[in-house]
């Protein structure tokens, strides 16, 4: 049940918008700047010597005539519909960046050459590359994935127990203190030394780098329970595992995900300098690959595809946090 | 709305005692005496108020009647034993409802039977304190989409879930908009008189206690100590203009030093 019902079960009524029902106006300008600028990259000749040229305007064409196309079907789309219709300013807009970046390199070669990449260029990375761009970016999932939930359990676990006990605060409490600030990273020499392979050293330093913020947050989750929570729960009968279990747990829950996602982000930055210094693959190492060859169109290309990792991993997360805690009103919305 | 939940329940009333039990809290190393030498004995199924001024060691009476703390003199002793721990038995109910957020009403009602491993075998017995509080159609309702006094109502149900024999109320209603306040003043008398239960209701109103309990105990400003009581010999339900009420009400107040 969303904050937003009440308890009879009935939606506020919305702004209904009845311009739903007709044609998309915006869309069809969109369009319009989608398919400009496929002309503008088909008909200007290159300055440089780029691939792809057509390959580009064909795509470019493509996404203007699909708007325009949902511009017109726009009364049938429903739900998908308002989605896309949301986007329309950006779709808008997009077009035109891609425009003036097109012009800046390819066509009139305005920035310098190699550092700045044509979006022909970065095309030609995807089509012809994509099998070792798509081994590294599972590699780096692998690796950010096993780190990060080997990390966060073994925060979790520490941070209630933190919050929880206090002869398992007296020995822990200083070795988060001492250990904790520090950079991760930092122990990138010891860690590829003392690990048998340079995987599990990496590992070991994303699960390092996740297990600080989780920690932290859930043990001052654990800590701000309301006392009285505790105080209801004993004259209802409840034993010590209940009280951790069902009381202190859910209602620290909150301070939990901020925790995890404070270290999914420490997690990503160690997981870069891992694969740039250590391990002979991944997205990290793929980067260090391509500024070592001067190949900067795969360097941009690799980049956009961990924006693109990273940014969905931190979707996924909050929502997993919306289900979690649909208890709470007004959150953030990622 | 009356549901058969309460009758049914073989719940009759706790007698409790408390023996010259003297209590401080511990600031830092220095002690601050809350009560002083309490002598109080409450018969089975009574309901006795507990009148005071604010912050005068009442509620931590309750707390010691409750099992959550322990007397540093005397004994507090529930049908003769002493009471040294919290028991499903004996529940309190807090001026703030203090219901669990995340849990639905429901959940939130049936936090007793959870506790104890009763839910799978017992789940009705939620369903029925929900009828009995009046929040029925109210189940899947979260907390923060509750009005106070619906609020205060299910944390009312969450304590008798638990068929109860001592109440213990910390100005539960010491919250509320005056007229819900009026209105649960009544359903606490319904609920207590069906239940057979023993109430000890902690107020600094009055009206209050003297619209509700049996008897009304008055105490003096921290720390804590008796110096007074009263016996309200008034048939429920009661009229806030009933001339014996009244004379009660000036006599209370003339105990606790506020007449004109």
């Amino acid at each position: 049940m969303s904050a937003s019902t009440t308890l009879d079960g009935t939606l506020p009524v919305a702004g209904v918008t009845r311009s739903a029902a007709r044609i998309w106006a915006g869309g069809l300008l969109a369009a319009a700047a989608w398919l400009g600028t496929a002309l503008v990259i088909a008909l200007l000749p290159d300055a440089i010597e780029v691939g792809r040229t057509r390959e580009l305007a064909g795509l470019a064409g493509l996404i203007g005539l699909a708007l325009a196309l949902a511009s017109l079907a726009m009364p049938w789309l429903g739900r998908p519909g308002t989605h896309v219709r949301r986007a329309g300013p950006w779709l808008a807009v997009l077009p035109l960046g891609l425009v003036a970046w097109e012009l800046a390199t390819a066509k009139f070669a305005l920035l310098p050459l190699p550092f700045f990449a044509s979006p022909q260029g970065l095309l030609e990375v995807y089509l012809e590359d994509w099998p070792r761009l798509g081994e590294s970016t599972l590699r780096s999932l692998w690796l950010l994935l096993t780190g990060y939930l080997l990390g966060a359990s073994a925060g979790f676990v520490a941070g209630v127990a933190l919050g929880w006990s206090r002869a398992i605060g007296y020995w822990v409490h200083p070795v988060l203190r001492l250990m904790g600030p520090l950079p991760a990273t930092a122990w990138l020499p010891i860690a590829f030394f003392i690990f048998p392979t340079s995987g599990s050293a990496s590992t070991f330093l994303v699960a390092l780098a996740t297990w600080f913020p989780v920690t932290v947050l859930t043990w001052s989750g654990v800590s701000g329970v309301n006392k009285a929570y505790y105080d209801i729960a004993r004259t209802l009968g409840a034993s010590q595992s209940f009280l951790v279990l069902k009381v202190a747990i859910p209602a620290a829950l909150p301070q939990v995900f901020v925790g995890l996602f404070m270290g999914l982000g420490a997690s990503f930055s160690v997981l870069v300098v891992a694969e740039m210094l250590g391990v002979k693959a991944g997205l990290g190492w793929y980067l260090q690959w391509a500024q070592g060859w001067a190949a900067y169109a795969n360097m941009y290309a690799a980049l956009l595809v961990m924006a693109v990792m990273c940014s969905s991993l931190v979707t996924l997360l909050f929502k997993g946090r919306d289900r979690l805690l649909a208890w709470q009103k007004g959150t953030v919305r990622w | 709305m009356v549901s058969a939940a309460l009758q049914s329940a073989p719940a009759t009333g706790m007698a409790v005692e408390i023996q010259g039990v003297s209590h401080a809290f511990d600031l830092e190393g220095r002690l601050l005496p809350v009560l002083d030498g309490i002598d109080l004995k409450v018969a089975p199924g009574e309901f006795v108020a507990l009148l005071g001024p604010s912050g005068c060691g009442k509620s931590t009476l309750l707390r010691l009647l409750a099992g959550l703390d322990q007397p540093r003199l005397g004994a507090v002793l529930g049908d003769g034993a002493p009471i040294e721990k919290p028991d499903p038995s004996r529940v309190l109910v807090f001026q703030d409802p203090t219901l669990y957020p995340w849990r639905t009403v429901r959940a939130n009602v049936a936090l007793g039977l959870e506790a104890r491993g009763l839910l799978k075998r017992q789940s009705h017995r939620a369903q029925q304190a929900i009828d009995t509080v009046g929040l029925t159609g109210f189940e899947q309702a979260y907390p923060h989409q509750l009005s106070g006094g619906m609020a205060q109502r299910v944390a009312l149900a969450r304590a008798l879930v638990n068929d109860p024999r001592l109440m213990l109320l910390d100005e539960p209603l010491g919250k509320l908009d005056s007229l819900t306040r009026l209105a649960m003043q009544s359903e606490l008398v319904r609920l207590w008189q069906r239940s057979g239960m023993t109430a000890l209701l902690v107020t600094h109103d009055v009206e209050e206690a003297l619209m509700l309990a049996q008897r009304v105990v008055i105490f003096g400003p921290r720390p804590a100590r008796i110096v007074g009581e009263l016996v309200v010999d008034r048939p429920y339900p009661r009229h806030r203009d009933d001339p014996h009420l009244v004379a009660l009400r000036r006599e209370a107040l003339s105990v606790l030093g506020l007449a004109d």
